[in-house]
C-alpha cells in the first residue's frame, strides 16, 4: 500500500523514518486488513477487464473508444482508493462527530435528485448530473451515512458504559434517522437501493443488541410492507413486470424477460473455464443489456467460466469474512456496528446483483461492489473499506 | 464498565453476530452452487442456446440442372427474373428503418410504400399477411417482375437505395420447345415440406427451408442429382442482428444437367397427333352407343426397340407445366386436381391402365406355342365358340376356316384364340382343378413378357397393370366377397346377377374366365408402356429392355457425363421361329389386316412397319382403342379411352408419326432430309468446354411441317369406317364384340 507514507496517525509507536517506519510493528500498515484489501483490489480490477470486455465494441454508449469505459473505471478505482485513505486518515471515530454534516449532505444529495436536478436512468430517477458527463447517484452515500448514523445514536450509551444494550427510545431514534432518507429514495423511486437500506437497518440492529422484539418487529414490517407495496400499486409497471418475470422466465422472451434469460444463456455457456477473456460470443454480441453495471457478472460467467466467476464469489467472501473478523474483534459497539453495517450492505447486494443474474433473484438495478462501472458505487464502497480498515487499525484505543 | 466486556460485545451480540457471519457465507455458497448448476451441469444446453442466439445463416439457392433432350434442346431450364429485394439488417441501420428508402423504392416500381413496407416486415402472431416469413437474415424478395429499366435506376444509384439490390436471379421454366408440351414426363416443382424436411434430415442431402421440390415425372426421378446443393453463409450477429463477423460460407453447387432420349420435334408430332387423333374421333358416331366418341384421354409412346430409350411420350389431356412456376394458384391448382378436372397431372403412357383387347394376341400366340401347340397347324376359325350353352362370337360373324397360328394373329381371330384357351383350361383340372395340375401357360406367358408388374421406366408412380390369375381371383374374390354375396341375385340385374355368380365362384379360374382371357379382353389390364415394352422386345429379336428417358447426367462444369445405360429385364419366351412368324403376321396387319386401310400407300418396302390393333371393352363405356406398331428401330404405341376401334382412332395418327420419324412424304416418297429422326439419335449433345451444352434451335412447329408433307396422303382423312375398298383381304375386323355373356364379369373396376 503505498500510500500508507502519506499520513502518518500519531501516537502510534515512536516516530521512524521512511520504509522502516511505515512496516515498523504497530505501525498502521502492519495493522492493516491485508486480505481484505487485496481482495478488493483484485475484485476492483477484474471488474475492470470485464467493464472492458462488455464496453469496448458498445459504440453508442463509448463515444467511439473502445477504453472509455476502462479508462473511467481505473479513474474511480484511484479516486475510491484515495476516499479509502482519507477515511482511515480521518479515522471512524472522526466521522462519527461528523455525522450531522454526512447525514445532512445525502440527504441534501436525495432530496436534489427529485428536484428539476436530478435524471431518470432506467426507470429510476436517482442521479444528479453536473456538466462535464459527471454524474452522481446521492442513494450510494445514504449507505455509508445510515450506517454511521444509526451506530452514533445506537452505540452512544453503550459505549459510554451507560447501558448494556441501546433502549428502545435509542432504537426509535435510529429508526427514525434511517427512515427519512429511505422514504425520499422511495420516491425515485429506486427499490433496490430501499432493499438494501433495509437490510442495513436489520444488520445495524442485529450488531447493536437491540432487543429481539425490534428485530422481530422489523422483520414482520418488511413482510407488511411489500404487501403494502404490492396491493397500494405503488410500484411501476416495469417492477412487477421485472418479478412476473422473475417468477416465469419464458414469459415473454423478447420483452422482459429478455435480460434474465440472456443473462443465464451467457453464464451458462461459459462452463468451467469459460470462452476466454474478450471471446464471448454473447457478451461480443451485446446480448446482455447493462452488461457493464448491473449485468457485469455475466461477462465473467461466459468469458471466465466457473472458475473465474467463483473466484468473484470468493473473493467477495473473503471480504465479507474479514468484515465480520473486524466486526466482532472491534472493542467499542460503535465499530461493531458500523462494521456490521457494511457487512449487510456489501452481502444483501452481492447477493441480489448475482442472483438476479442467475436467475434466483428478481431484477433489480443494484451494481456489483467493486466489480461494476459505476463512479458512485465505486466510492462508496471504497468509503466503507476505509471505515473497516479504520476499526481493524483504530481497535486497541485508548478512550 | 458493569457487565460489559473488554471487546465492547455482550454475548447476545456476540451470537448475533455469529450469525451474521453464517448467514452472509451461506448466501455465498447458495451463489457459488448455483452458479455450478448452471455452468457445468446445464452448461451445454446453454452453450447451444448461445450458438443459437448469435448465428444466423444466409442461404444462396442453388440453380437447378437442366432437362434436355437428345439433341441438347432444354425442356426443363432456368429463366432469368430480375429480383428486387430488400435486406432488412441493412434497413433496420438506417434511421428511420429504412422507411424513406422503402417510400423511394415504391415511386420507382410504380407501387404503394405501404405495400412495400408490409412485404419487408416480419410475420408474427399479430401480423396480418403480407409479411415475411423466413429468415429476417434473408434478402426479402420485393418484386421478381421488375423490368430491365427499373433494375438499372436501382443499381446506377445504389447509394441511393442502400440495403436495395435488384439481382437476376433463377427462376425454373419449361420452354417447351418447338411447341412441345412434355408436362407429364417432365414433372413439376413445389416447395419443399416440413415433413420431407425432417426425414432428409441426416441423409447426404438433406433440404433447405427455400428449397423446391421434384413432385412428378423426371423432376422428381432426378431430383437429386437436378438439385444441387444450396450455398450456406454462416453470420455471427450481435443483440440487434447486425452482422460481426462471417463464421462459415459453402458456396451453392448447381444442380446436374438431365439428358434424356426425348426429341422435342418427335414429342411434339406424338403429341399434336394424339390431339388431333382424339378431336377427330369426337366427331365420329359409336354405333353401340348412338352418341360421338368421347375420346377423353389417351397416350402415345415412341420407344426405340434396341434400346428401350423414350424418344416421345405424350399423355392427354394435358395441361401447362409453366402453371407451377413461381407458385401454382389455388384455382389453377383445383383446375389440375379437383373433382371435376380431367386429371391432367396424370402420365397415361404410365399411369393409364385398359384391357389390351386383341393387342394382347401376340402373349397368346406365345403361350399357345409354349403350351406345344404348332404354329402352322390347322386352328378352326370359326365365325362363333360355343361353350355350355353360351355363344363366343368373331367378330362379324367371319369364318376362315382352319389357318395357323400367324394367320391367326394376323387376322385376328378370335374363335382361334378360345379354342385355345378353352383347350388349356381343360387340361389344367377345369373349374376345379388338382393341387399342382395347372400349368397356366396363358398366365405364365403374360408374366414371363413382363405384364403384372411395373417396367422400371425412370418415372415415379407407375402402375403395374393386372394378369388375372388364380391367385389373383383368389385375392380378389377374399377381398370382395361380402359385398357380392350382399347385393347378388339369381334372377335380379345384369350387375346383380354378375355379383352372384362371384359370390358362388368368384374364386375359381371358369372356363368363361380363360376364354375371355385368351384375347386380352375381361379383367386383364396393360398400361401403354407395357405394351410399348413388349411390341419393342418383339421388334429387337426378343430382349424386354427397362424403358428409359434419362441418358446422361451431365455435372454442371461438363466434366463428368454420367451414362444411364439400356437396362435389359429379361427375354421374351419365344424362339426366333415363332418371331419371325409373328413378324411376318405383324406385317400383314399393316399391308392387308385390320390397320392396312390407315397405311395405303406406305412404303412399307422401304419402312417396314408391324402392327397389331386392339379394341377394349369396358363395361359401361365406349370401347378404347390401341394401336401397337414397330419398325426395325421404333416402336409406337398410341391408345386412346372412348374412341372406338384402335385403327381407326389411331391409324392416322400413328401413320404420321413415322412419317415425321423418316420423312415419309404423302405421296409414299421418303424424303431423308425431312426425316426427324431416321435413327435413333445416338450419342450425347456436345458438351461446351464451359459446361454447357451444345443445342440446336428448334423453331416453328415440327407438327406443322410433317403434316404439310402428307396432303397427298391416300388415308388422310379417312373416317372411323375403313373404306369398303381398303383392304380385300381382311374386310373391316379391327374389332370384335363378344356378346355380354352370362359369368363374363366386366365390373367397372
Amino acid at each position: 500500500m503505498t500510500g500508507a507514507n502519506s499520513f502518518s496517525v500519531s501516537g502510534y509507536g515512536p516516530e521512524r523514518a521512511g520504509w522502516t517506519r511505515i512496516f515498523a510493528r504497530d505501525s498502521v500498515a502492519r495493522r492493516l486488513d491485508w486480505p481484505m484489501l487485496l481482495a478488493a483490489l483484485v475484485l476492483s480490477l477484474i471488474g475492470s477487464m470485464l467493464v472492458y470486455s462488455a464496453t469496448r465494441n458498445r459504440t453508442e454508449i463509448n463515444q467511439g473508444d473502445q477504453y472509455y469505459f476502462l479508462v473511467r473505471h481505473l479513474m474511480n478505482l484511484g479516486i475510491g482508493f484515495a476516499l479509502m485513505i482519507g477515511t482511515l486518515w480521518l479515522g471512524h471515530r472522526a466521522l462519527r462527530n461528523a455525522v450531522p454534516i454526512l447525514y445532512g449532505v445525502s440527504l441534501l444529495g436525495v432530496l436534489l435528485v427529485l428536484t428539476p436536478l436530478g435524471a431518470t436512468i432506467n426507470g429510476s430517477r436517482n442521479w444528479i448530473v453536473f456538466g462535464g458527463g459527471f454524474s452522481l447517484q446521492p442513494a450510494e452515500f445514504v449507505k455509508v451515512s445510515i450506517i454511521l448514523g444509526m451506530a452514533m445514536i445506537l452505540a452512544a450509551r453503550v459505549d459510554a458504559g451507560d447501558k448494556p444494550y441501546p433502549d428502545h427510545r435509542t432504537v426509535v431514534q435510529a429508526l427514525g434517522l434511517a427512515t427519512v432518507p429511505i422514504l425520499i429514495v422511495l420516491l425515485m423511486p429506486d427499490l433496490g437501493t430501499v432493499l438494501v437500506l433495509v437490510t442495513i437497518i436489520l444488520g445495524v440492529l442485529l450488531a447493536s443488541g437491540a432487543s429481539n422484539r425490534w428485530i422481530f418487529g422489523l422483520l414482520v414490517a418488511g413482510v407488511l410492507g411489500c404487501v403494502a407495496i404490492w396491493q397500494l400499486h405503488i410500484l411501476d409497471e416495469y417492477q412487477i413486470n421485472r418479478f412476473a418475470a422473475f417468477a416465469n422466465p419464458a414469459l415473454d422472451p423478447a420483452g422482459v424477460g429478455y435480460n434474465t434469460n440472456q443473462a443465464r444463456i451467457a453464464i451458462g455457456s461459459g462452463g468451467l473455464t469459460g470462452a476466454g477473456l474478450f471471446h464471448g460470443s454473447q457478451t461480443t454480441g451485446q446480448f446482455v443489456p447493462e452488461q457493464q453495471t448491473d449485468f457485469v457478472f455475466t461477462v465473467a460467467g461466459e468469458e471466465l467460466g466457473f472458475l473465474g466467476a467463483g473466484l468473484i464469489i470468493f473473493l467477495l467472501g473473503v471480504v465479507l469474512w474479514r468484515a465480520c473478523r473486524i466486526a466482532r474483534d472491534s472493542t467499542e459497539l460503535y465499530g461493531t456496528i458500523v462494521a456490521a453495517g457494511i457487512v449487510a450492505w456489501f452481502s444483501f447486494q452481492a447477493f441480489e446483483n448475482i442472483g438476479m443474474t442467475l436467475g434466483i433473484m428478481p431484477v433489480t438495478g443494484l451494481p456489483l461492489p467493486f466489480v461494476s462501472y459505476g463512479g458512485s458505487s465505486m466510492f462508496a464502497v471504497w468509503i466503507a473499506v476505509g471505515l473497516l480498515q479504520s476499526i481493524k487499525v483504530q481497535r486497541p484505543m485508548s478512550a | 464498565m458493569t457487565n460489559i466486556p473488554e471487546t465492547g460485545r455482550t454475548p447476545r451480540v456476540q451470537i448475533r453476530l455469529v450469525v451474521i457471519q453464517i448467514l452472509v457465507l451461506s448466501l455465498l455458497g447458495t451463489l457459488g452452487g448455483r452458479l455450478w448448476y448452471l455452468q457445468i451441469r446445464q452448461g451445454a444446453q446453454y452453450q447451444k442456446e448461445a450458438s443459437g442466439n448469435h448465428v444466423q445463416q444466409v442461404v444462396d439457392p442453388a440453380v437447378r440442372g437442366d432437362i434436355l433432350d437428345a439433341r441438347g434442346v432444354p425442356l426443363a431450364d432456368n429463366e432469368t427474373r430480375l429480383v428486387v429485394s430488400a435486406s432488412r439488417t441493412d434497413l433496420l441501420k438506417q434511421k428511420d428503418d429504412g422507411k424513406a428508402v422503402l417510400t423511394k423504392l415504391a415511386g420507382i416500381l410504380g407501387a404503394k410504400p405501404e405495400d412495400i413496407i408490409q412485404k419487408v416486415r416480419l410475420c408474427d402472431a399479430k401480423t396480418p399477411q403480407p409479411c415475411w416469413n423466413g429468415s429476417p437474415y434473408q434478402p426479402i424478395p420485393i418484386t421478381d417482375k421488375a423490368t430491365p429499366k427499373q433494375a438499372l435506376q436501382i443499381r446506377e444509384r445504389s447509394e441511393d437505395f442502400p440495403g436495395i439490390t435488384a439481382e437476376p436471379e433463377a427462376v425454373r421454366r419449361y420452354p417447351g420447345p418447338g411447341k412441345s408440351n412434355t408436362a407429364q414426363v417432365l414433372g413439376y416443382l413445389s416447395p419443399v415440406t416440413d415433413d420431407e424436411i425432417q426425414k432428409a434430415k441426416d441423409t447426404d442431402s438433406p433440404y433447405l427451408r427455400s428449397d423446391m421440390v421434384g413432385r412428378s415425372g423426371l423432376e422428381r426421378e432426378y431430383d437429386k442429382e437436378l438439385r444441387g446443393k444450396a450455398g450456406v453463409t454462416r453470420y455471427e450477429v450481435d443483440n440487434l442482428g447486425r452482422v460481426i463477423g462471417k463464421a462459415k460460407a459453402d458456396p451453392a453447387e448447381s444442380g446436374s444437367n438431365l439428358v434424356t432420349s426425348i426429341d422435342s420435334r418427335v414429342q411434339r408430332v406424338a403429341e399434336y397427333e394424339l390431339d388431333k387423333a382424339m378431336k377427330a374421333a369426337r366427331t365420329q358416331v359409336d354405333k353401340n352407343t348412338g352418341e360421338n366418341y368421347k375420346a377423353d384421354s389417351g397416350a402415345v409412346i415412341v420407344m426405340e426397340a434396341k434400346t428401350g430409350r423414350i424418344v416421345a411420350m405424350a399423355s392427354a389431356p394435358n395441361y401447362d407445366p409453366n402453371v407451377w412456376v413461381g407458385g401454382i394458384s389455388a384455382k389453377d391448382y383445383k383446375a389440375l386436381t379437383g373433382k371435376d378436372s380431367d386429371y391432367p397431372l396424370l402420365n397415361r403412357a404410365i399411369q393409364g391402365q385398359a384391357a389390351p383387347g386383341s393387342t394382347f394376341k401376340v402373349v397368346s400366340t406365345a403361350a399357345a406355342v409354349q403350351a406345344g401347340y404348332v404354329w402352322n397347324g390347322g386352328y378352326p376359325c370359326t365365325s362363333s365358340y360355343s361353350v355350355g350353352g353360351q355363344v363366343f362370337r368373331n367378330f362379324e360373324g367371319e369364318n376362315f376356316g382352319p389357318i395357323s397360328l400367324g394367320r391367326a394373329l394376323e387376322v385376328s381371330c378370335d374363335t382361334v384364340f378360345y379354342g385355345l384357351g378353352d383347350r388349356e383350361w381343360k387340361k389344367d383340372g377345369g373349374i376345379n382343378p388338382k393341387k399342382g395340375q395347372p400349368k397356366d401357360w396363358f398366365f405364365k406367358t403374360a408374366h414371363q413378357f413382363g405384364l403384372g408388374k411395373e417396367t422400371g421406366i425412370d418415372l415415379p408412380n407407375e402402375v403395374t397393370g393386372r394378369v388375372p390369375d388364380r391367385q389373383w381371383k383368389l385375392d380378389y374374390w377374399k377381398a370382395n366377397k361380402d359385398a357380392w354375396c350382399k347385393s347378388g341375385k339369381r334372377n335380379g340385374s345384369y350387375v346383380e346377377k354378375i355379383a352372384y355368380e362371384n359370390c358362388l365362384e368368384g374364386n375359381k379360374m371358369r372356363e368363361g374366365d380363360e376364354i375371355n382371357y385368351s384375347i386380352g379382353q375381361g379383367d386383364t389390364l396393360v398400361t401403354p408402356i407395357q405394351e410399348a415394352m413388349i411390341y419393342g422386345a418383339v421388334a429387337n429379336g426378343g430382349t424386354e429392355y427397362a424403358p428409359t428417358i434419362g441418358k446422361a447426367i451431365i455435372s454442371p462444369d461438363g466434366k463428368s457425363v454420367q451414362e444411364i445405360k439400356p437396362r435389359v429385364q429379361r427375354k421374351l419366351p419365344v424362339s426366333q421361329a415363332t418371331l419371325k412368324g409373328m413378324d411376318d403376321a405383324f406385317a400383314g396387319v399393316i399391308t392387308r389386316g385390320t390397320a392396312a386401310w390407315k397405311f395405303n400407300g406406305w412404303p412399307q418396302n422401304k419402312i417396314t412397319l408391324h402392327g397389331k390393333t386392339g379394341t377394349a371393352e369396358v363395361y359401361g363405356k365406349q370401347t378404347t382403342g390401341w394401336l401397337a406398331t414397330y419398325s426395325k428401330d421404333y416402336s409406337v404405341i398410341m391408345t386412346i379411352a372412348q374412341a372406338g376401334t384402335g385403327s381407326g382412332s389411331s391409324g392416322e395418327a400413328v401413320r404420321n408419326i413415322y412419317s415425321a420419324l423418316y420423312g415419309v412424304q404423302g405421296d409414299g416418297s421418303v424424303d431423308n432430309k425431312k426425316a426427324l429422326l431416321p435413327q435413333p439419335q445416338k450419342g450425347l449433345p456436345k458438351v461446351r468446354t464451359d459446361g454447357t451444352i451444345d443445342s440446336p434451335k428448334v423453331t416453328g412447329d415440327p407438327a406443322k411441317d410433317a403434316e404439310a408433307s402428307q396432303k397427298d396422303n391416300p388415308s388422310n382423312g379417312d373416317s372411323q369406317q375403313p373404306a369398303a375398298t381398303a383392304s380385300p383381304t381382311t374386310g373391316n375386323r379391327n374389332t370384335r364384340r363378344r356378346p355380354r355373356r352370362r359369368g363374363s364379369r366386366r365390373m367397372p373396376s
